[in-house]
């Protein structure tokens, strides 16, 4: 069991307030997921400029020096804002592949997304004391998705929390269980895709990015996990336009969508929808199985 | 009438509430109020109660029900009225997965449409729906009646029992050993009887019967793999 909440705006005067309603609906989903928590959010981007999110264990030691020895790497600034465990890496659009090659050299650290604007902030604990740790209330967005986590594939640890990136601007996070992880992890790894951890849902993460480094786009490479992919998923996948959402044909994982004229809101729960503004007369329904849902702005 | 706020007052003191009740005749209406998704509401009643939930529910409202009313004014989660043992369960809005599954009697009305595995395993529970049900429902289903007035998903009735499914709309499927039978004068009867008591206008002649072909009741080595 794990909790998904998503909250995609349609009216940009409810942006100052992104932080705070996902938050809300994350703290409800407890219950389903109190082991770990973690939310990808679309804040404002910059033009040419792409923001790495990078997470350490020991980020006293390792921050503090990270903007100057990255800048002096990839010979252009770099400016880093530190949100506890985790800290955005500000740079040139075009250097991205260059300082992801070079961070990975960096001891105790680990990259937990790029792109243009999402950041993926995720740790232990339970999900109030998660929000609390990176002021998430207080994040302003276009969009964003958010987990709770009640591990059974694999330790309760960081990389095991979601959401997973799966490329630029974009990530997933996964309520249920794979079955053929393993036999696709090592399909993946010998086509050369890095996966660094026992869990599933990053086999299913690295497996959608595979897809669509083939060529697939996001729709058709959640149509051909729908094929692929083996067990119990409802999958949110966060975009840098919007958002989207796959159940596997037997649907076993809860799912309820809200709409109204201001947003597009996905639970795990109706409970987890209970404090967002108008939902009594919003539109709510149950995502049917095995069809890929999209929103985009 | 008692009103009780679930938000104010907690679920446990709603469920402690009306569990007190058992084996009483009650007179007094309850009204629930600020539901709010909350899972089992109302469960385990054993008294001719008549309780009114004022908006959406989570998971398991109105389980294990014996003998009482309980009306919900919203959506209902995953396994309303699942186990019902007798008496009236009606939801005015949807229903999630396996509505009224397990249960052995009393009437189960969804006025919305039901997901998947509505009526799993039903053992003599009567569901009318409204609107239309997802895939697998009345899966391994024993007993009792699943009226539909929408349509049916995918592999309906499959390994199907004696219970009896009434489908108005299509049926995207069928499941194994789930056929259409024949519409007999006692099941048109039976069907404009669990119509009318499931607040429902459509019309016994519009529906379609389906029932099990009996093949799986015995080993066969063909089936073996």
């Amino acid at each position: 069991m794990c909790g998904i909440v998503g909250l995609f705006l349609k009216d940009p005067s409810l942006e100052p307030r992104m932080g705070e309603m996902l938050t809300g609906m994350l703290v409800t989903m407890t219950d389903r997921g109190p082991d770990s928590a973690g939310v990808a959010i679309y804040g404002a981007g910059r033009d040419g400029e792409a923001k790495l999110t990078v997470q350490s264990d020991t980020p006293d030691d390792v921050f503090p020096t990270l903007a100057e020895t990255l800048s002096a790497r990839l010979g252009m600034p770099v400016r880093l804002s530190r949100n506890d465990t985790h800290a955005v890496l500000h740079l040139g659009a075009a250097h991205v592949a260059e300082a992801r090659a070079a961070l990975r050299e960096v001891a105790n650290l680990r990259i937990m997304s790029d792109g243009d604007r999402i950041e993926i902030y995720k740790e232990v604990g339970l999900p109030r004391d998660v929000a609390a740790r990176f002021d998430l209330p207080a994040m302003a967005g276009t969009h964003g998705i958010g987990h709770t986590r009640m591990a059974t594939e694999s330790a309760v640890t960081t990389e095991g929390a979601h959401p997973f990136s799966t490329g630029a601007d974009q990530c997933l996070v996964h309520n249920g269980s794979l079955a053929n992880h393993n036999a696709l992890r090592r399909k993946l790894r010998r086509d050369a895709v890095r996966i660094e951890s026992e869990n599933d849902t990053e086999v299913g993460a690295a497996y959608i990015t595979w897809k669509m480094q083939q060529g697939a786009s996001l729709g058709e490479a959640l149509e051909s996990a729908l094929e692929d992919l083996d067990g119990f998923f409802t999958f949110v996948v966060g975009t840098k336009d919007g958002f989207g959402v796959v159940r596997d044909p037997i649907a076993c994982k809860p799912a309820v969508m809200a709409e109204t004229d201001q947003y597009v809101a996905f639970g795990s729960e109706y409970r987890a929808l209970v404090n967002l503004p108008g939902i009594d007369a919003a539109r709510v329904w149950e995502p049917e199985p095995a069809t890929v849902y999209f929103w985009s702005h | 009438m008692a009103v009780y706020d679930i938000e104010a007052d907690g679920l446990r003191g709603l469920n402690a509430a009306l569990q007190q009740l058992a084996g009483t005749t009650p007179n007094e209406p309850w009204e629930v109020v600020n539901p709010r998704g909350s899972h089992a509401i109302a469960v385990g009643l054993d008294a001719p109660l008549d309780v009114t939930i004022k908006g959406p529910t989570g998971y398991y409202c109105a389980g294990m029900n014996k003998q009482a009313t309980i009306r919900v004014a919203g959506s209902v989660g995953p396994g309303v009225a699942e186990n019902m043992m007798s008496g009236t369960v009606i939801v005015e809005g949807d229903a999630s997965q396996y509505a009224g599954a397990t249960g052995h009697g009393g009437l189960l009305v969804i006025k919305g449409n039901a997901s998947s595995r509505c009526g799993i395993s039903m053992k003599g529970i009567d569901i009318v729906v409204h609107g239309s049900i997802g895939h697998m429902s009345a899966f391994m289903a024993q007993a009792g009646n699943l009226v539909v007035c929408g349509d049916a998903g995918d592999a309906l009735g499959d390994s199907l029992y004696e219970a009896r499914l009434f489908v108005r709309g299509s049926v995207k499927g069928l499941g194994a050993d789930c056929v259409e039978k024949e519409m007999r004068p006692e099941h048109l009867e039976l069907l404009a009887d669990l119509l009318e008591r499931g607040e429902c206008d459509a019309k016994p002649e519009e529906f379609r019967r389906y029932g099990s072909a009996r093949k799986l009741y015995h080993f066969n080595i063909d089936n073996a793999y």
